[in-house]
């Protein structure tokens, strides 16, 4: 039976939408990597925004505006203490997918050259593999790949090898999406910065649970998410050392992005406003500072230690079935727990899965090259949030005991 | 509570017996059409493969991944096929195939149950393009 560690508090009567029946069963959420869910305290803030103070920002000189355009402030300068950052460092963007973007079509399509080498890793989500190889394309460079290792964990020695080369730009994930490795971040942005290499770090699936302090760990540019830390889906931010915000050319062009406009010309806001082109996802990004309040509230350190022992907990329960193969490294993990159960294929599991009122996410997990190098074409993942307890782990495993039932395993 | 299939109904012994023992599963050496499906959802696939002869599909075989839905439902429908008239097979309607199969799914499922059939369907149509010009 699972074992209370959490301090006696019971994170999911704060998340509204857990409280219901599924085909009659309690849901249990595990699909917290894809997106998580939402507290009662964000709901709020959005509702509270459109109620109260809804009006667009920056260059309205009428109380609502002057209000909104605090609260967007406020939320950027929350989002930026949240990762150790200056204000003016980060960018809101819809997410880590269009931040990745972002930095490729700005800050990439300036620094790489015709024959130079991009360097990312073998377990990238594809928002952090086809934005590079579309500008190695574009560009004619080449895209190369740090192996991992048999265990899940990445070839520090290949990883070595392949900076030793100067590649113009090093991206790579905090935490994977699909093995739950935790990557050493500052050890590898150092590797990359002796070499005068570039760094970009992919922080989607760490910023939901690990303390993060981008000016410790160095990368030039970071991104990642709302929507899996608590917030609203389409609020995201983009880390950007302010020299390279300086020296890029914007992303997207048209209003709020400006100094001036000529007929023919046109002059630059500040940073990070010069990266904010049209009216941004205001209410989202109200939510995105509820959500860290909440967090902070919780303390990250608390955050990462929770959902490190609901992960080891998973494990051992999952390594008591002999019928269920687990992916990824054994510990130095975080979030996620991929595995597949004897020949089922993962939607099979998940639908038998869904019937108890489970969800898991099946398939590739948009890393259709780490499934080639895992050898699977598709696995399942079942991943955690502050709100999900051992409780919910032990209905994942009796919900794997029936799928060996219904396909007699 | 909304009405859905029990797993044990969804995974009866017929569709587990055809995704452990696929009938018509295999590659045809020279085929006359053939098609390539995937669920970019899942990153199921399955490619389907036809001879034909005097308008009927003298033979048929099927080859890919995917769950036990996608193949079962393509064996089944394969088995189904072989033999028929070409007009019949693209006049095969969505319904048709899904009786193969016998059972209730969700519509995320149905992509699964369906992604053989538009294989097949797009093989034959592929065949009496070319060779009705």
């Amino acid at each position: 039976m699972a074992k209370n560690v959490n301090n006696n508090y019971n994170y999911k009567s704060d998340f509204p939408i857990l409280n219901q029946k599924i085909r009659g069963k309690p849901l249990v959420y595990l699909d917290s990597a894809s997106t998580s869910q939402k507290p009662a305290n964000v709901i709020a803030s959005e509702k509270e925004f459109y109620e109260h103070y809804n009006a667009n920002i920056h260059r309205g000189v009428h109380y609502l505006s002057e209000k909104a355009t605090q609260m967007y402030e406020d939320a950027r300068e929350k989002t930026a203490k949240f990762v150790e950052a200056k204000s003016e460092e980060i960018v809101f963007v819809r997410g880590a997918t269009e931040g990745i973007n972002l930095i490729a079509a700005t800050f990439g399509e300036q620094n790489v050259k015709s024959g130079d080498t991009i360097l990312i890793t073998e377990m990238e989500h594809h928002s952090n593999l086809v934005p590079w190889q579309q500008l190695a394309a574009r560009k004619k460079a080449k895209l190369e790949f740090v192996e991992i290792n048999t265990d899940g964990t990445l070839n520090l020695n290949d990883a070595a090898a392949k900076l030793e080369k100067q590649p113009a730009i090093f991206s790579f994930t905090h935490v994977s999406n699909v093995l739950g490795t935790i990557n050493p971040v500052e050890k590898l942005t150092k590797m990359a910065k002796k070499r005068g290499v570039s760094v970009v770090l992919d922080a989607a699936q760490s910023a939901p649970h690990l303390p993060l302090n981008f000016a410790t760990i160095g990368a030039d540019f970071a991104a990642f998410s709302g929507h899996k830390m608590l917030s609203p889906t389409g609020i995201g931010a983009v880390y950007g050392k302010r020299e390279h915000l300086e020296n890029m050319p914007p992303y997207q062009t048209g209003g709020h992005m400006i100094k001036t406009v000529t007929k023919q010309t046109a002059t630059w806001n500040d940073v990070p406003w010069k990266f904010e082109a049209g009216t941004s996802n205001i209410a989202g990004a109200v939510g995105l500072g509820a959500a860290i309040e909440y967090l902070e509230k919780i303390g990250m350190k608390k955050v990462e230690r929770y959902n490190a022992e609901l992960v080891s907990y998973c494990l051992e329960e999952l390594q008591k079935l002999p019928f269920v193969t687990i992916y990824g490294p054994l510990e130095n993990r975080c979030g996620v727990v991929s595995f597949n159960v004897g020949d089922m294929h993962s939607h099979d599991v998940s639908s038998i899965l869904d019937e108890e009122g489970i969800a898991i996410r099946s398939g590739h997990h948009c890393c259709q090259p780490l499934m080639e190098t895992l050898g699977v074409t598709a696995t399942c993942r079942a991943s955690f949030h502050i709100y999900n307890t051992m409780e919910d782990v032990d209905k994942l495993v009796n919900g794997l005991k029936k799928c060996k039932k219904v396909f007699k395993l | 509570m909304t009405q859905t299939s029990s797993s044990t109904q969804m995974y009866s012994e017929i569709i587990l017996d055809y995704y452990r023992h696929p009938r018509n599963f295999g590659t045809i050496s020279k085929p006359d059409a053939s098609s390539h499906e995937v669920n970019p959802l899942c990153g199921d696939e399955v490619t389907v493969q036809l001879k034909i002869k005097g308008g009927k599909v003298e033979k048929i075989k099927f080859n890919g991944k995917g769950c036990a839905i996608s193949q079962a439902s393509t064996s089944m429908l394969c088995e189904h096929i072989e033999g028929k008239k070409l007009e019949e097979v693209v006049k095969m309607s969505k319904e048709e195939a899904l009786e193969l199969l016998g059972i209730n799914l969700s519509p995320m499922r149905l992509k699964c149950a369906l992604l053989g059939f538009k294989a097949a369907k797009l093989a034959a149509f592929k065949y009496l393009g070319v060779n009705e010009k």
